[in-house]
């Protein structure tokens, strides 16, 4: 196991971990500040992606069509909140579950009726393809490099807004004590707008960053969906420096997990057992941490008060 | 999309139950492949080729109307049988056509075997049913699985690859196919990397095969894993000191989405869109035509797998003898898109394999393309364990 | 009687006339969609258990059906043919399981108790994709099949058919009747206020328990038989999407009703029949149906069937 080998997968981890905390960051929002158990927010993460291979297409042009996928990411997100969530609110979890399910279903096959079954990929314009020499060893794709950076701007971004600026001291309120911000006269249905319009398009600008990445197909939100909810409940329900924290954790041991877990295995049994066994276990890697994690802190590392 | 041509219920569960009765005399076809997810390219592939078939025969095999019925298994073992079942048993269809995935067919084969209904598979391969399982009422009309990868040793050998990287998914197809390569190549496997199904972010890998020693890779990493695979293999500037061969990674279900990336990459199959066969060229003509996509090697099965129905029930009387229908089919007497095709004892083909590279086409459209033949009339090796 | 008790009585006559009435209209293969039906609400009878009586959302509830599934397949291959040991082998391990990973998860509840319980059924789930001895992510397909003293009558056709009928009644009658009992009180009492359940001198986290180990143990046994009918196991029967399905059936249902998971399982195996001989696209409608089902029709299709104010309609 070479040190280069090592840095690369840190590196991995870490953009994997910055795309996590994109989709989480409105996921623990939503659920923190509204108590409202989203699924489709993980739909929000697709239809990013088609969104900017629809728009490349269209317009050829990446910067562009990055613009205006997040607008659109913002709308699709504010068209769904006024027409079907918004009548959840008040609903139980399971209902919200039963609901969001719905669109998840709906908008996979939509997804394939219109762009087809097949995976579909999107070129990088030529200023973000191609690597860079970091070390003297150590090549790296600048669109990676980019993806971290873009993700550490959003976050210091949330983290600012959420702690110093009014709109961030109510979504905070209302993720401890919802009842006292209604009571005090805060137009409560528009903070839940704000939020769930700006969560819905940080998924699909997490959509849009991996798109290029990873390539585009229907259903890829699911399993991000799963892992988004493995974060905020590690971070904490209603935590944005929690799902930070955690996304980077699941991104790194997730990353290298994957990458290490035969190698490490084989010291100890015979390689075509560590074959086997290696890959089921570096899957598990993250359950295993959020079970554990879960049992010792049973409302995770840094919970926001007062959320059930 | 396609038409599917389920005429069974029409307004309630219940109601048309009493009519499937009805059409007795018409040759019914069932089919069980996979539609939804991404894998559905493929068996829209199989869907694509055989309907072409149909059509062009004027909608008869063997000189019978053919009702098809189409059923998704959604890649689900448990709809699968239901509807492997529900085709047998409902609609009590003459052939099963089916499936794209090896655990698919696994899932159904027991139930469609048993009711003594004529089980092909126009893609899936698995050696489970090769060996000392094959079985008398199953045919197969692509490959056995192992196979390619096995010609895709004799690429690395015919190229002068001294030390190859392997990279495949960690289930018994990937497996499979390490083993199946290693068998013929005779050079030096540097590494055997299993990655999970699904696989989203190959830059470790592609990181450890920079520092390896490899002069090639040697990978099976089909649909939506291959076109991430090559696009990051190419985006890493891998493809300036290094070959690229494989097994369903650059096919023409994922050339659309791997474009330029893929091009000059190297594959085994037994066909190409451009093999020189005169009955191909046709095919692929019409399809294009038709369809508006290039075929690939599915839709080249299913279409043979048309024919092969086609030539067997034209030959036989009583499709309710099933000797003389497993006679006919065991002759496989029909034109193969492939050139020369037979069945060995185990109903698995033997056939010429060939090296394939990725070419654009002046269109501006993908597709693999024949270089030249490896292995004639090449049979898999399981055969001898199954005793028919 | 009460209604829903008319309701389920009429529901249990309808499937035992079944058998008799199919081969009258000539199809034999709708045996196979009530099976898959009844298997279905086998399960979703224990997870109503959870979620309906005890308020635990258990999203790794499939692992149970799985793990039964494969406990019986592995000790199948291994010589044992005997449905009756099967199923005491597939009840102790189940069992077992449940009594280890509940008692973890049961320091939790809420959405928390959702997720710890998925990544149990995760960690189920990705233990069987690395079994390769029993066909690892391709499953097994089963070439001989579990006997009832040597006899193959629980294989097939009505044999099979009144075996999980019969199963699927003993889940019915013996989930009610805990629900009724004062266990059920209790469970239900924790579920609606766990800090005064505690304060009457309960063990909320023992009931709990115990009805978790229950609920797995029933869901373990219609894993047996789901292997039982399918000839085949595989690692997909615990992936989460189908911990999914069997809440969906439950809430669609009607949660702590008497038969709500019973007309939510065929609820969902007739939409899903019905929607996908119309079109091949059925999700563009069963999805925005489901949004519907909740906007519109609270309370769960049990609620429909029974209330008075809407007779007797189907959604």
């Amino acid at each position: 196991m070479s040190t280069t080998l090592l840095l690369i997968l840190c590196l991995n981890g870490l953009q994997y971990g910055m795309l996590l905390f994109l989709i989480s960051a409105g996921l623990t929002l939503v659920f923190g500040v509204m108590g409202f158990i989203n699924l489709a927010h993980g739909v929000q993460y697709m239809v990013g992606a088609y969104l900017l291979f629809a728009f490349t297409g269209l317009t050829g042009n990446f910067m562009l069509s990055v613009l205006l996928s997040l607008l659109c990411a913002l709308a699709f997100g504010l068209l769904l909140e006024f027409f079907v969530f918004r009548h959840l609110y008040t609903r139980s979890h399971l209902d919200q579950v039963l609901a969001t399910f719905g669109i998840i279903i709906f908008l996979n096959e939509l997804a394939k009726v219109v762009f087809g079954p097949t995976t579909l990929s999107i070129a990088l314009p030529e200023f973000l393809a191609g690597s860079i020499q970091l070390t003297e060893q150590l090549k790296y794709p600048i669109y990676r490099l980019v993806t971290i950076g873009v993700g550490l701007l959003v976050a210091i971004g949330l983290f600012i807004t959420v702690s110093y600026t009014r709109i961030g001291m109510l979504i905070r309120a209302g993720a401890t004590t919802p009842e006292m911000v209604s009571a005090l006269g805060v137009n409560i249905q528009r903070l839940f707008m704000i939020v769930f319009g700006v969560g819905a398009m940080l998924a699909g600008f997490a959509g849009v960053i991996a798109a290029p990445i990873y390539a585009v197909e229907p259903g890829m939100g699911d399993n991000m969906l799963i892992v988004a909810f493995v974060v905020i409940i590690i971070g904490g329900i209603g935590s944005v420096g929690g799902a930070f924290i955690a996304a980077l954790l699941v991104g790194l041991i997730d990353t290298l997990g994957r990458s290490l877990a035969t190698e490490i295995l084989s010291f100890v049994f015979n390689p075509s057992f560590a074959n086997q066994i290696g890959p089921a276990l570096a899957s598990m890697l993250i359950y295993v941490l959020m079970a554990a994690i879960l049992i010792f802190r049973p409302r995770g590392l840094l919970p926001a008060k007062g959320v059930a | 999309m396609q038409q599917l041509i389920k005429t069974t219920i029409a307004s309630a569960l219940f109601a048309t139950f009493i009519s499937s009765a009805a059409l007795a005399e018409d040759l019914k076809i069932g089919m069980v492949v996979t539609l939804s997810g991404p894998p559905a390219a493929l068996g829209q592939q199989i869907v694509d080729g055989f309907q072409l078939a149909l059509e062009e025969k004027g909608g008869m095999l063997g000189g019978q109307k053919v009702e098809l019925i189409i059923e998704d298994d959604e890649l689900k073992p448990d709809v699968a049988l239901l509807k492997a079942t529900s085709l047998v048993e409902k609609n009590e269809v003459d052939f099963v056509v089916g499936t794209v995935f090896s655990n698919m067919l696994q899932a159904i084969f027991k139930p469609v075997v048993q009711s003594k209904t004529f089980l092909i598979s126009p893609n899936a391969g698995p050696s489970t049913f090769a060996g000392s399982n094959c079985n008398p009422f199953f045919f197969v009309t692509s490959y056995q699985n192992n196979q390619n990868a096995e010609v895709s040793g004799m690429v690395a050998n015919a190229e002068g690859f001294k030390n190859v990287f392997a990279l495949v998914p960690n289930y018994q197809a990937g497996r499979d196919n390490v083993d199946g390569f290693k068998q013929t190549f005779e050079g030096q496997l540097t590494d055997e990397v299993f990655t999970p199904l699904g696989h989203q972010d190959f830059s470790a890998e592609l990181a450890r095969m920079s520092t390896s020693d490899a002069d090639a890779v040697f990978a099976f990493m089909p649909g939506g894993m291959g076109v991430r695979l090559v696009n990051q293999f190419a985006n890493a500037g891998l493809s300036e000191n290094m070959k690229f061969m494989s097994v369903f990674t650059t096919d023409e279900t994922t050339l659309p989405g791997q474009k330029d990336a893929a091009v000059g990459f190297l594959a085994a199959g037994s066909w190409a869109p451009d093999l020189p066969v005169d009955a191909n060229l046709a095919f692929v003509k019409a399809f294009e035509a038709k369809y508006g996509y290039v075929p690939g090697s599915y839709a080249m099965q299913a279409y043979d797998t048309a024919s092969l129905i086609d030539s067997a029930v034209s030959k036989v009387d009583d499709l309710s003898d099933k000797d003389a229908v497993r006679a006919a089919l065991k002759a496989a007497d029909f034109e193969s898109l492939r050139g020369d095709f037979a069945f060995n004892n185990n109903h698995y083909p033997v056939q010429d394999f060939h090296m394939l590279n990725v070419v654009k086409r002046d269109d501006g459209k993908y597709h693999t393309s024949f270089v030249r033949t490896l292995a004639e009339d090449y049979a898999d090796s399981f055969h001898e364990q199954c005793k028919m | 009687m009460d209604r829903s008790l008319i309701l389920g009585l009429l529901i249990f006559l309808t499937l035992l006339a079944m058998p008799f009435a199919l081969p009258l209209i000539g199809q034999g293969y709708l045996t196979g969609l009530i099976i898959k039906a009844m298997l279905l609400a086998i399960a979703a009878i224990s997870l109503d258990l959870l979620i309906g009586h005890g308020g635990l959302v258990s999203l790794g509830h499939a692992a149970f059906v799985a793990l039964g599934a494969y406990a019986a397949a592995i000790a199948l291959q291994s010589g044992i043919e005997n449905i009756l040991v099967l199923l005491l082998i597939t009840l102790a391990l189940t069992g077992f399981v449940a009594l280890i990973t509940g008692s973890l998860a049961l320091r939790t509840t809420g959405v928390y108790f959702l997720m710890i319980t998925l990544a149990f059924g995760q960690m189920a789930y990705f233990t069987l994709t690395s079994l390769a001895a029993y066909g690892g992510d391709d499953g097994l397909t089963l070439w001989s099949l579990a006997t009832l003293f040597g006899s193959n009558v629980v294989q097939k056709g009505n044999g099979l058919y009144f075996i999980v009928l019969g199963t699927l009644l003993a889940s019915w009658w013996f989930v009610n009747r805990m629900s009724q009992s004062r266990f059920g009180r209790v469970l239900r009492a924790a579920r609606d206020n766990p800090e005064r359940t505690e304060v009457m001198g309960y063990s909320v986290t023992r009931y709990r328990l115990v009805a978790y180990v229950i609920a797995a143990m029933i869901a373990g046994v219609s894993g047996l038989l789901v292997m039982q009918h399918a000839e085949f196991v595989s690692p997909a029967l615990a992936a989460w999407q189908r911990s999914g399905d069997l809440i969906v059936v439950v809430v669609l249902g009607g949660l702590a009703t008497r038969n709500g998971a019973i007309l939510g399982a065929f609820f969902l195996v007739i939409v899903e029949e019905l929607l996908g001989s119309f079109i091949h696209e059925w999700r563009l409608i069963y999805g925005p149906l489901l949004v519907f089902m909740v906007l519109f029709a609270k309370g769960g299709l049990s609620d429909l069937l029974t209330s008075k104010r809407r007779g007797n309609q189907v959604a």
